[in-house]
């Protein structure tokens, strides 16, 4: 019988969520509660329908234990352009609140809830997801090996999403312990500890299990990434909460130690969710698609054990000139210097890849895409070191700088690679060509564009902000109120909002290519000249 | 090279790329996070301090639950201009209750740590009804649904238990009281003189100006109006230098 224990799991946890529901110490968790009997129920009826008996005297299917298992991976870049598409959208939505602030519907669409959403559905939903999903198909290729665990693979991708929707729901409902990047309470962590345990299982047990005796770098930044999240996810989530039905906690740290605790987390999801991990990303996608080997081996050893062993000290940039004490503030200060240097290690490392292959840059705009990508990462790695100075980040901090920084990382590192590593996968997975060429070379465009307007704005108004609060007329006075600095930026709000449809239209592009792709729609460059059909060599 | 031979054994050993690659990473926390729970000069030594009240805590819970942290910060660095607009810096001893800590890292709106007492109770409530009506440049949401949504319902005490289970000094008589003197504080009618000799300097008023019930509104501006109040500054600065 397939399908059959999972149901049964299924429905015993709605009937648990039920209960909880049921005997609720708190309003909130209550319904939190009533939204996970609604999930659960939904995915115990559609498992219910699917379950399916053998005949009788026969075997079960085995059919597909063989070879690699790819569906979880199709599932996997579905989600992550779903994931991708809101996470950009109430970007938007957010970005425009601030330039209008009459778009806020209180109390569930506030700012103030969305912004976790939308931090949330952008890193762990859409970043999550692709890091799950190219890890299960990467590393099954380099290790010549089937995914380990069978169906725990499942477990994992719909864990995984399990989480995304309570930990989104939760923050309309205004359930979060407010640690940021970490906001999701108590329950919803447990949940998601468990579901990580789940996936390097799945992930260390394929290395395991692997037919090549060398470990390719890509894993080594996929496993690096995974311990990591793990060991920072249980130590800043650390808290009690105040009834086991109900869904307030309070952290187990206070003050000063809580504050590091958090960025020392905080700055390790960038370090290792969106670095680490993506660089996995790229030590695959980037040599295939340019159809070269990695530039330097040596190079790749060196800036790895750099790259995480120094990273983990960048926390306290986070909390210069704070109540934190000056020996902490200046550790991080020069840890994230030094950082530099492995950074552009990886930076190198994958544009230098394309030696031999430049020329490939003017015919593939996948290839186009990734280079990009690598040429964001290297700038924001650029200036993410000189934010870390302390006299810099005076001025920068507390500023819409730091926005502007964080975003040309996330939007122009983390997306372009991710919509790369898409464009490859796509072809691959449903094995057919790529629709068009040409709207992945609008996609990159438009994205590039909307990154450079939205990064230019951020610029000037967080240097706007950050020189206006410490402007002195001649007497010594403050010359501005602090409601004059937020008035003085409202134009850079609105382009930023314009900076972020751009980026939102280029994904929606994908979304299109994507789906005409999937459906095995002619190529569109086939139509145009049925002679050379450049799209081939997309679809290889 | 030697060191890139002995590579190839953590490129060939999963076990020992992973204890490896795990160490890596766990000796910059050790370093940098575990001093702060020992070392005695991390925290200042300061007059005043006490743990939240719980209508105060009942409205920090409002300001976490509706992330006000994402644009307000509560940490004054020791700038000239900060200590002029916002006031004296702020001090690790001013969070040491605080779970978890609300620093914040965005200035959207300006810095709260030493808002209490600067605007009257009706200039709060207005701005939350309202925030344009009285900045009319302000990019703030408004929270009118909290002067309806009532606080005196839910199980405070259970709040304070699991604070001190964290290690908030709180008593068993603050703890067995907690929702008396939650109520009491929003109540000037009230038998307030327990609810004083737990907590010092303390405001009891009703803060919303709707007597009768105490709504998340009393609460929040509860909170706001003692932020930054606590800690005697003037007997800090005659000790500064011999920190």
């Amino acid at each position: 019988m397939r399908n059959g224990t999972e149901a049964i799991a299924l429905v015993a946890a709605t009937f648990l969520a039920l209960l909880g529901a049921a005997f609720a110490q708190d309003e909130l968790f209550r319904i939190h509660a009533w939204v996970l009997v609604g999930v659960l129920a939904i995915a115990s009826i559609v498992l219910l329908r699917r379950i399916e008996f053998a005949p009788a005297g026969q075997a079960p299917k085995v059919a597909e234990e063989t070879g690699y298992m790819d569906q979880v991976v199709r599932y996997g870049a579905l989600i992550t352009v779903f994931w991708g598409v809101v996470g950009f959208l109430v970007g938007v939505v957010i970005a425009a609140q601030l330039a209008w602030p009459v778009l806020n519907i209180e109390p569930y669409l506030n700012f103030g809830r969305l912004r976790p959403l939308h931090t949330s559905a952008v890193i762990f939903a859409f970043g999550g997801n692709a890091l799950i999903c190219t890890s299960f198909y990467v590393v099954q290729r380099t290790c010549h090996a089937r995914l380990f665990g069978g169906n725990l693979a499942w477990f994992v991708f719909w864990g995984y999403q399990l989480f995304l929707v309570m930990a989104a729901t939760g923050y309309l409902l205004g359930v979060t312990q407010s640690k940021e990047y970490a906001e999701p309470e108590w329950y919803v962590d447990l949940w998601l500890t468990i579901v990580w345990v789940a996936y390097l299982i799945v992930f260390l047990g394929t290395i395991i299990r692997r037919k090549e005796p060398h470990i390719y770098v890509a894993n080594w930044f996929y496993l690096s990434f995974i311990i990591t999240v793990a060991m920072l996810h249980l130590v800043n989530n650390a808290a009690i909460p105040v009834s086991l039905l109900g869904s307030k906690s309070y952290t187990a740290f206070a003050g000063v130690q809580d504050a590091l605790t958090q960025w020392w987390y905080g700055h390790n999801a960038v370090g290792f969710f969106l670095t680490a991990g993506f660089l996995g990303m790229m030590y695959y996608f980037v040599p295939k698609q340019a159809n070269r080997p990695i530039y330097s081996y040596r190079l790749s050893i060196i800036h790895f054990w750099a790259l995480i062993f120094l990273y983990i000290w960048a926390g306290p940039h986070h909390l210069h000139y704070t109540a934190l004490p000056d020996w902490a503030q200046t550790l991080g200060m020069v840890f994230s210097i030094m950082l530099w240097m492995p950074s552009w290690g990886g930076m190198i490392n994958g544009l230098m890849t394309l030696q031999g292959a430049w020329d490939k840059l003017r015919t593939d705009p996948i290839l186009r895409m990734l280079v990009m990508s690598l040429a964001f990462y290297g700038m924001s790695t650029f200036e993410g070191p000189m934010m870390s100075i302390k006299s810099v980040n005076s001025l920068s901090h507390y500023t819409d700088w730091t926005i502007g920084h964080v975003h040309s990382g996330a939007l122009g590192w983390n997306g372009l690679v991710t919509f790369g590593a898409l464009y490859y996968l796509i072809p691959k997975l449903w094995n057919r060509p790529l629709y068009s060429l040409r709207l992945v070379n609008w996609h990159l465009w438009l994205a590039t564009l909307g990154i450079v307007v939205y990064a230019a704005v951020m610029w000037v108004a967080g240097i706007t902000q950050g020189l206006m609060w410490r402007e002195y007329d001649d007497q010594g006075f403050l010359v501005n109120s602090f409601v004059e600095t937020v008035a003085a930026i409202h134009p850079e709000y609105v382009m930023r909002t314009a900076g972020g449809l751009l980026y939102l239209t280029g994904a929606l592009v994908m979304v299109y290519n994507i789906w005409r792709t999937i459906r095995s729609d002619v190529p569109q460059e086939e139509l145009d000249s049925p002679e050379s059909a450049p799209s081939a060599a997309a679809a290889k | 090279m030697a060191v890139f031979d002995h590579h190839k054994k953590l490129e060939r050993n999963v076990s020992l790329l992973f204890v490896a690659s795990l160490v890596a990473v766990l000796i910059g926390g050790i370093v940098e996070i575990t001093p702060l729970f020992y070392l005695k000069n991390t925290i200042e030594k300061v007059e005043g301090m006490r743990p939240y009240t719980p209508l105060e805590l009942a409205g920090r819970n409002v300001y976490i639950r509706e992330g006000c942290y994402v644009c307000h910060s509560q940490m004054i660095r020791p700038f000239r201009d900060e200590v002029e607009r916002y006031g004296h810096y702020s001090l690790a001893a001013e969070s040491m209750y605080d779970h978890p800590f609300q620093w914040g890292s965005k200035r959207t709106g300006p810095d709260l740590a030493r808002v209490g007492g600067r605007y009257s109770d009706e200039w709060h409530v207005q701005h939350m009804i309202n925030p344009q009506s009285v900045v009319p440049e302000s990019i703030m949401p408004s929270y009118r649904f909290l002067a309806s949504a009532r606080v005196d319902e839910i199980d405070i005490a259970a709040h304070l238990s699991a604070n001190r289970a964290v290690g908030v000094p709180y008593t068993d008589d603050m703890v067995a009281n907690a929702l008396d003197d939650l109520k009491a504080q929003a109540n000037p009618d009230a038998d307030t003189e327990g609810l004083e000799s737990r907590y010092q300097k303390i405001s009891i008023r009703d803060f919303d100006g709707n007597p009768g019930i105490v709504t998340e509104m009393d609460a929040l501006v509860a909170y706001l109006q003692m932020l930054g109040t606590l800690v005697d500054l003037d007997a800090y600065r005659q000790n500064e230098s011999l920190r």
